[in-house]
């Protein structure tokens, strides 16, 4: 009979039920809402253009968050993915612009588009198995492990070029390596490349989260790790899997926001991480583990994003856009702690 | 049909600290019971461990089916046909049943597409199989203990083991329950399963076993067939000697009442209550059983008492005072304490040694100004761990390292130490051997004398009787009998646990 229950429990068990589906979809409702408010007070917000400029944006954060949220089902947290977008955007735009020089052979190496990104992938993923090695092997805690590769990844991405920019990322014909801004730019039926590549991702990554074995281990590992490892899962790799996922996609935005900029820039990235996690607990991810959708992290990041560029058009100051993000986190967190005691309550009656 | 499948020689297992099994033979009868039997703390998790492929022995051998194998992994061990139900249970609070019970085994379509459908059909049949009616796609956090114990249960059945391990199977489980499960191993002893049963319950071991291994102490006390076995014959082995538990009668006529409960009502999910309209008194000095079924509101009606549920109305006065409404810390103060029956779950902080989680509850009572005093604490840490003969190598040994039943033991010792005037029991002789029950019992005992009033639950017939001065018999959330213990015969007490009011079927 503590307090807050006592006045949920005067309820009606119909009102009870009915506040509990609407606590559910809040990301979903939230959403709407936001969007509406918008759309009435901000001149030109609903349009076609608008529409692919918020969803560009979106895109960006939504994919880190997808990596992200598979790292917080299995209770850890990568806090390196802004880095990652960084470095790996530097990996693609040195071999673009400088290539790969052999010294002793006495030619440069220009690998073609579809190279280049194969490689910043790899660069990327490469990372994400360092922090799931460093977590696991080393008994690092994911906090640290990935505060760690943090820095080291940005100061490596500083070191590739000393601290320039590596602008101009169009190709030369005679290097056979045009076409990378495509990724970033391009669209196919008027859809941004960048968003059809969210839309694969997310569908793959929801399919793997809810279908596959390897996304009821993630579950599992976030749940209860030691029943798990005795239902024979073997929790090492299910972890090192998580976060080169997230470190996958944290090189997919890499790519994307480089080739967007036509130029790749070593701060790019910095505190993408901080985005990404708010859109996974805005959707409902718990950090402490074992609950959450990536339905409901796409979802969150689009909450993020429509707020982020309505408060823009609406030309209300980039100070108090952080304070009203900030306060709708919190909200979420709130509303998601309220819907675990009302299910709690109704549950036990 | 009873040729031996698995045996191990010469086991010696070594922990930092304690040698918990030492040159061990153990041989396991296909088509056959195979029970383990010794006190807590014996080694006979430890040697499940081994032979499931979780613990790697630091010495000695297994065959399995003649070949010398040896398991590197619980996987591995899987592969070869060997299951095991573990004495914790091991869930996923926050998957389904289904997926609880196919977790790192799914039935997939090409490698990759779970079988959902094909899982869920496999999952309620095991269920069934069980005589039980758990939702399959129920979260397990969601279930009661008893049901969780039934999931282990069927998740171990899911995998057509060869060999199958039970440590503790039964222990959160009611008598009817038993009995299914005794007819499900029969089944898979006809279809040439071996089994390996531990159990602290004497009279289940000695109505399904096969073939008898006594542990004690980490060796081997006695193996020996069937026939050559008697409950005074496992006594005699596990302990060194015959010890019969003489019940103590009080030693004081018990007080007026303490603990009040008027009209208590808690609805139960969907509709239903789960605890129906129950008014009661408990009496200092005096000892009280709860019997019934599982299911029948015991743990509700506790967790009502004590402010865990919100949902409960009525009133509970303890000495005059009012707590309806109070937090459980308020009452914790006004002097009630629970026990709670899921004690890995609900009792322990697994990162503090054996004595912080002694002491977790009454800090208050060796703080000085602002500090813990190690001089203070120690003596009644001391004291506690003696008392309820803990197996422990001392106050700052990890929790972790403990086994089982001495986890329990800690748990109990925790609530002693805040010295609570009623002291709410739920199942506490869940898990431990008939050694530390007499313990256990005695112990409950000697608070009475002191005065506490004493309520436990219990699904064991004999325990009611052990050491209770008097019996209530829950069933549907009612109290359907109210005895003396001394008019309280067995078949009373059981007819009132199946004894229906009015009600229609409560899921
Ligand atoms: N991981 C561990 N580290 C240190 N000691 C351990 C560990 N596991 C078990 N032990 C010790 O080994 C001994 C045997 O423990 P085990 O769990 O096998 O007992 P048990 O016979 O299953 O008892 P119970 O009936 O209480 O479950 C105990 O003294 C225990 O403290
Ligand atoms: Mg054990």
């Amino acid at each position: 009979m503590s307090t807050v229950s006592a006045t949920l429990k005067t309820a009606p068990a119909g009102n009870a039920s009915a506040l509990l589906l609407v606590l559910k979809l809040r990301t979903f409702i939230a959403l709407i809402a936001v969007t509406l408010f918008f759309a009435l007070m901000a001149p030109n917000f609903v349009s076609v253009a608008n529409a692919v400029i918020i969803s560009k944006h979106v895109a960006i954060n939504a994919i880190l968050a997808i990596g992200m949220t598979y790292v917080i089902l299995t209770g850890g947290i990568d806090l390196s993915v802004g880095s990652i977008v960084g470095l790996t955007g530097m990996v693609a735009g040195g071999l673009l612009v400088h290539g790969i020089p052999l010294p002793m052979l006495g030619v440069i190496v220009y690998p073609n588009v579809i190279e280049v990104v194969l490689i910043s992938l790899l660069v990327g993923t490469a990372i994400g198995a360092i922090n799931g090695l460093l977590v696991t092997k080393l008994g690092v805690a994911p906090f640290i492990a990935t505060l760690g590769t943090l820095y080291v990844a940005r100061g490596a991405a500083l070191l590739l070029s000393g601290g320039a920019t590596f602008s101009n990322l169009v190709g030369r014909p005679e290097l056979e390596n045009q076409g990378f801004p495509v990724i970033g730019s391009g669209t196919v039926l008027g859809v941004p490349v960048s968003v059809i590549i969210l839309i694969i991702m997310a569908l793959v990554a929801a399919y793997v989260a809810q279908r596959t074995p390897f996304g009821r281990k993630v579950y599992a590992v976030g749940g209860n790790e030691r029943a798990a490892a005795l239902s024979g899962v073997r929790v090492d790799r299910v972890k090192i899997a998580v976060y080169m996922i997230s470190g996958f996609c944290a090189a997919v935005v890499g790519l994307i926001v480089s080739s967007q900029l036509v130029a790749s820039h070593p701060a790019s990235g910095n505190t993408f991480e901080l985005n990404a996690i708010a859109a996974a607990v805005l959707g409902g991810t718990s950090l402490s583990g074992g609950r959450g959708l990536i339905g409901g992290t796409i979802i969150g990041a689009f909450v993020i994003g429509v707020l982020s560029d309505g408060l823009v058009m609406m030309g209300v100051s980039e100070f108090w856009q952080m304070v009203i993000k900030g306060l709708v986190i919190i909200a979420a967190v709130v509303l998601d702690q309220l819907q675990r005691r009302l299910a709690a309550n109704t549950r036990q009656g | 049909m009873s040729g031996i499948v698995l045996s191990a020689r010469n086991i010696t297992k070594a922990f930092p600290g304690t040698v918990a099994l030492q040159d061990v033979d153990f041989d396991v009868h296909a088509g056959a019971v195979n029970v383990l039997i010794g006190e807590n703390g014996a080694g006979k998790s430890t040697l499940m461990k081994i032979l499931a492929g979780v613990e790697r022995p630091t010495l000695g051998s297994l065959t399995m089916e003649g070949e010398p194998v040896s398991f590197s992994s619980i996987r591995d061990a899987a592969g070869k046909g060997i299951g095991i139900v573990f004495q914790e249970l091991n869930l996923c609070p926050n998957l389904s049943v289904t997926e609880n019970i196919f977790l790192g085994r799914d039935i997939t379509r090409a490698g990759f597409h779970i079988d959902r459908a094909a899982q869920k059909r496999r999952a309620a049949e095991l269920v069934a199989k069980l005589e039980h009616d758990i939702d399959p796609d129920a979260l397990v956090g969601d279930l009661m203990i008893g049901e969780q114990q039934i999931v282990e249960i069927a998740k171990a059945l899911a995998e057509d083991a060869r060999v199958l391990i039970m440590d503790e199977p039964t222990s959160a489980l009611s008598a009817s329950e038993v009995e299914v499960l005794f007819k499900v191993i029969g089944e898979l002893k006809r279809a040439g399963v071996a089994i390996i049963y531990i159990s602290h319950r004497l009279e289940e071991l000695i109505r399904i076993g096969d073939h008898f291994t006594v542990l004690r102490d980490g060796r081997l006390a006695a193996s020996a067939p069937r026939s050559e076995v008697s409950i005074p014959w496992i006594i005699e082995k596990m302990l060194g000697a015959g010890e019969v538990v003489a019940k103590r009668p009080p030693a004081a006529p018990p007080g007026p009442p303490l603990l009040e409960v008027q009209n208590l009502t808690l609805p139960r999910r969907g509709q239903g209550l789960a605890v129906d309209d129950v008014s009661v008194s408990f009496r200092p000095g005096e000892i009280t059983a709860i019997y019934g079924l599982l299911g029948a509101g015991r743990t509700e009606l506790f967790e009502s008492l004590y402010g865990l549920r919100s949902g409960a109305t009525g009133s509970v006065r303890l000495g005059g005072e009012e707590l309806a409404g109070r937090s459980v810390n308020r009452r914790m103060k006004a002097g009630l304490l629970l026990v709670p029956e899921d004690r890995q779950r609900d009792g322990l902080l697994q990162n503090l040694s054996v004595g912080g989680n002694l002491g977790i509850a009454s800090m208050g009572r060796f703080t000085r100004f602002f500090s813990i005093s190690r001089a203070a604490e120690t003596p009644l840490l001391s004291q506690v761990i003696s008392q309820l003969h803990i197996k422990t190598a001392g106050p700052d040994a990890p929790i972790t390292s403990l086994s089982g039943g001495n986890q329990q033991k800690v748990v109990i010792g925790k609530s002693l130490l805040t010295q609570p005037r009623v002291l709410l029991l739920d199942e506490p002789s869940r898990g431990i051997d008939i050694g530390a029950k007499a313990e256990v019992f005695s112990t409950m005992r000697d608070l009475a004398d002191q005065g506490l009033a004493i309520v436990y639950t219990t699904s064991d017939l004999k325990e009611t009787h052990a050491v209770a001065d008097r019996i209530l018999v829950m069933a549907y959330g009612r109290i359907t009998a109210d005895l003396r213990a001394e008019e309280a015969s067995d078949e009373a007490l059981v007819r009132a646990s199946t004894h229906k009011i009015d009600e229609p079927e409560l899921a």
